[in-house]
């Protein structure tokens, strides 16, 4: 039933997009696609949300005579698409909500109209498919919708470039996908999924899928050194857009490893979490720290988005680890951190785009440095996007907190596995882990104070105005699902009970029961967190202390200019940059990093020219590894390019000679 | 019956957290002013400067917004909390299991997180070189604890403070490396978080090497009182926790009797000022570090955190 709820709805968002082909224009089109959208998504939230709390009678399949003849479409809701799917079509309903409102300022809204509701339906599809020809199929058109939706501003050279990357990565990793899937189906196998489950794998072909699902799985979600794409091309989409391309399709990413490595290929070894632990603990440290040096507030957020995945990939591969040593219950502690942190980044990452969407509306500016004193002028915007900066700083008591302590606790687990690649690998893993965590706070005092905080630097700045009212509702439902989830972690957890059943054979002891609604992963260790409580009390507090002071102390207040040690300047630009505010630590780790060079040219006393400060940052990943590819590609092609322009002779000649190797190697072969 | 008399002594501990901070702060400043053979001010100059500040209005800047006004209330509630979860003169309390360790490190992040923000609020070129820097400093000394808190984890097989400290409590524990890599990188730690010599000198008001200070110089009044004693509290966290982890002797637990509860808080009074005395000594040895040495100082408190974990990844016996 439900499954047949969603396809309706996919067919929905499908028919809307190709009467927003033809009807773009028009004024009304705006509001009446994402009003389809809205209705669309939350629809089919409530039916996966039924999907994965009532999944007693079994999956359902629905076939379809679509696609190739003897396989047709199929769809298949398990709890494990279920849950992807109400990440999915929550993050679609806030976009749709949000886009509302956001779409009137759309300059070219033909541009977007149509490729939006291809977007949403692709995701669906994509986790819903139960074959590997649905499944690559969707996820093309996912790639292909959202390539559109990047360049939706074409027109503006950075964002053709962005385009063009993203497409070549994209293409990439659905071949890199068609690959796996094709070593899964193996040489006379079904590309249905339910054969592929109960093949047998030779540890080589094993191998070989995780690699590739890495490849192509991974450079969608922004695995480093897959990334380079996604900071170029999130974004670069409209606001909405970026919000589900950070906050869902790399959740659809992250869904296509997960259902790969632990459904289909259902006995992994250990080796294979240390590569995973590996990817994701560099990817998590180097996401945080490229963050950091940025100025442009969605570009920031696009790195955070590769700093999170890197999270989400750590708590796969401990799931990974205590899977292979057959450590159930560790499994199932791992693989809900990392799903949690899956939903949890969906929220708080849209959370932040809408936020970083509304500032590009009321000011026209992204670079944070043409920001400033926006908590004046838009008081709710700016509290939105507080509490998103709170929760993806993992702070307590938010949700980004529960699901990091959960993946804290599953490392606290790892010294009883036997491997000494492991034993080692882990604790360097727990620390990157801390290390990233630490700079997302960091990143994100730089990230509000620099944008929210202080003064005006600009007068598009000072002259800002709140936004629409739909936009607000997006990001304070968001807001409050992330203060909600932060303070019942427990709902989430054993709402996730059932999927980890499913992949790693046992769930985590029920929450709910426990008194106090605190949450105790492992009975055995004690180690509990209580959200509520926690809000509970610093909420009391803090109450205590106002009331105590005022009543006892003094409550008079003087407004006077600020102090700053007896030597005010009144202009704005003499505050903290986000430049400035990232450099000590781009001082500690930029060498390293980052190749910084610094330059300073200060003119001698008694000279008027301006004194010049100079900054060089190099991506390593980038000049290291794609630019000898693209150099290799394009020496190659430079060479293929005398071919067009022989004379019909050579051509002949050519032809001849191709026919007379070919024959040789045929005579020749054994 | 029994609930009440353990929720009363749950705040009763609350409470003593709250009056023992300034007295350990005023302790230390004695002290080194004893050994710089000074007189020094009263042991309670500390009680005496929170209450004239909180009787004085307060004065905010211009540009302020509400998030500078509401900052120091939040500070303060949310270092409270954190100190009043470490067990202090007993261990298992009502409300213990609230937070473990981790959480504990997370609340101080929090307050730290709205510090710096305050710190930017108004727009001051020293509002922002302290936020910036104290997050620099954090951002090392934070994974640091956090090793720190997998050793201590793997040793008592939980994060929970009060099972920590029984486990640490018992005979079974014994001298290890890996713990005395972890006292040793944890000292380094707290000396860093709380703003102490070498790593920053909450005397100073020299503005190029000021990092707490720079960024609360617009607060005044009630606001600052606020600010200060969640200092004040965010120390005494630090010593409890050195105190109960590493020297878990005459804990009392839960429904233990008055009598043991006394007994628990006298051990506790001596416990930091122990550890009060130390610092005192410490820091007048010792000069301020220029504040590029400072990721040195913490990066050396992350490798021995890291070694004292692998160490326990080894072997549980080191």
């Amino acid at each position: 039933m439900a499954v047949v709820a969603i396809l309706s709805c996919v067919a929905a968002l499908l028919a809307t997009a190709v009467l927003a082909l033809a009807m773009a224009r028009s004024i009304l089109a705006t509001r009446w696609v994402y009003g389809t959208c809205l209705a669309a998504s939350i629809i089919a939230l409530a039916s996966a949300a039924i999907g994965l709390v009532g999944n007693s009678d079994g999956d359902e399949l629905v076939k379809l005579p679509l696609g190739i003849p003897w396989i047709g479409a199929n769809f298949r809701l398990d709890v494990l698409a279920a849950f992807f799917l109400v990440v999915v079509n929550l993050g679609g309903t806030a976009a749709s909500l949000y886009g509302f409102g956001h779409g009137r300022h759309e300059a070219t809204p033909q541009r977007v109209l149509p490729f939006f509701p291809i977007f949403l339906a692709a995701m669906n599809l994509v986790v819903l498919a139960a074959d590997a020809f649905t499944f690559l199929l969707s996820w093309e058109f996912m790639s292909l919708a959202s390539w559109a939706l990047v360049m939706a501003h074409h027109r503006d050279a950075d964002n053709a470039r962005a385009g063009y990357v993203y497409l070549l990565m994209a293409s990439f990793g659905t071949m890199a996908l068609l690959l796996a899937f094709s070593l899964l189906a193996g040489v006379g196998g079904s590309y249905d999924f339910t054969a592929m489950r109960t093949a047998d794998h030779t540890p080589l072909i094993a191998a070989l899928v995780l690699g590739l699902t890495l490849l192509g799985a991974g450079s969608k979600a922004g695995l480093v050194p897959l990334h380079v794409w996604l900071p170029l091309a999130h974004p670069a989409a409209p606001s909405h857009v970026s919000a589900l391309m950070s906050g869902v399709m790399t959740k659809v990413a992250v869904y296509g490893f997960v259902r790969i490595i632990f459904d289909l290929l259902a006995e992994p070894s250990w080796w294979m979490s240390m590569v995973v632990l590996l990817l994701g603990g560099v990817t998590a440290v180097l996401g945080v720290l490229y963050a950091l040096m940025q100025h442009d507030l969605k570009r920031l957020l696009a790195y955070h988005t590769v700093e999170n995945i890197g999270i989400i990939y750590i708590g796969l591969g401990l799931a990974l680890a205590f899977q292979a040593n057959h450590m159930a219950w560790a499994a199932a502690l791992a693989l809900t951190a990392a799903l949690f942190h899956v939903l949890n980044h969906s929220l708080f990452k849209s959370l932040l785009f809408f936020g970083a969407g509304a500032v590009l509306v009321a000011t026209r500016a992204r670079d944070m440095e043409h920001l400033g004193g926006l908590i004046h002028r838009m008081p709710l915007t700016s509290f939105a996007f507080l509490v998103g900066c709170v929760a993806i700083s993992a702070l307590p008591p938010l949700n980004g907190f529960a699901s990091e302590w959960l993946t804290f606790q599953a490392i606290l687990q790892s010294p009883a596995l036997p491997q000494w690649g492991l034993k080692i690998l882990v604790p360097a893993i727990g620390a990157m882990l801390a290390l990233s965590a630490a700079l997302a706070g960091a990143c994100f005092v730089k990230a509000y104070g620099v944008t929210f905080l202080g003064r005006a630097r600009t007068s598009a700045a000072a002259q800002a105005g709140e936004v629409d009212l739909f936009s607000l509702a997006a990001m304070f439902g968001f807001a409050a699902l992330c203060v909600l989830i932060g303070i019942f972690p427990g709902l989430v957890i054993d709402g996730l009970a059932p999927l980890t059943r499913d992949l790693v054979g046992t769930g985590m002891p029920a929450q709910l029961g426990l008194p106090w609604l605190s949450i105790v992963p492992i009975p055995a260790t004690r180690s509990s967190y209580n959200g509520l409580l926690v809000f509970v009390f610093i909420g009391l507090s803090a109450m205590l202390a106002v009331y105590v002071i005022h009543r006892f102390g003094s409550h008079g207040l003087r407004r006077a200019p600020a102090w700053d040690c007896g030597f005010p300047d009144p202009s704005p630009s003499t505050q903290y940059t986000a430049g400035s505010f990232a450099q000590p630590i781009r001082r500690v780790f930029g060498t390293f990093v980052f190749g910084v060079s610094e330059r300073i040219d200060m003119p001698r006393p008694g000279d008027i020219r301006p004194a010049r400060f100079e900054l060089e940052l190099a991506d390593l990943i980038w000049d290291r590894l794609y630019q000898p590819v693209a150099g290799a590609v394009e020496l190659a092609a430079e060479w293929l390019n005398h071919f067009q322009f022989l004379t019909i002779r050579r051509y002949l000649s050519l032809v001849f000679l191709v026919l007379v190797v070919l024959l040789l190697a045929l005579a020749i072969w054994p | 019956m029994a609930v009440i008399a353990d929720l009363l002594v749950q705040g009763g501990e609350m409470a003593l957290v709250l009056l023992i901070a300034p007295l350990l702060i005023g302790f230390i400043r004695k002290v080194k002013a004893r050994l710089l053979r000074r007189a020094g001010p009263s042991i309670i100059q500390p009680y005496r400067d929170l209450a004239r500040l909180m009787r004085k209005e307060v004065v905010v800047a211009e540009h302020a917004s509400w998030l500078f006004r509401a900052t120091p209330y939040l500070i303060f509630a949310t270092t409270w909390v954190a100190a009043s979860l470490v067990p202090t003169f007993a261990t298992g309390l009502m409300f213990s299991w609230t937070a473990d360790l981790l959480a504990i490190i997370a609340l101080l992040a929090s307050a730290r997180f709205f510090l710096a923000l305050a710190g930017m609020d108004v727009g001051t070129a020293f509002g922002g070189i302290g936020a910036s820097r104290e997050v620099m400093i954090a951002s090392l000394a934070e994974p640091a604890m956090l090793l720190i808190v997998f050793t201590l984890a793997l040793i008592a097989g939980s994060t929970q403070l009060s099972a920590v400290a029984s486990v640490m409590a018992s005979s079974s524990v014994g001298l290890r490396v890996s713990l005395g890599l972890a006292l040793v990188s944890l000292i380094m730690v707290a000396i860093a978080e709380n703003a102490r010599i070498p790593v920053d000198n909450p005397a100073t008001h020299l503005e190029l090497t000021m990092v707490h200070e720079a960024m609360v110089l617009e607060y005044s009044g009630r606001h600052l009182a606020m600010i200060e004693f969640a200092a004040a509290l965010k120390f005494l966290l630090y010593a409890s926790l050195i105190a109960c982890v590493f020297m878990p002797w005459g804990l009392a637990s839960l429904s233990a009797g008055p009598a043991r509860y006394l007994a628990g808080t006298a051990a506790y009074v001596a416990k930091l000022a122990l550890c009060g005395a130390l610092l005192a000594l410490f820091e007048t040895a010792i000069a301020k570090m220029r504040l590029f040495r400072v990721p040195d100082f913490l990066g050396a408190a992350l490798m021995l955190g890291l070694l004292g974990v692998l160490l326990l990844f080894m072997s549980r016996s080191l």
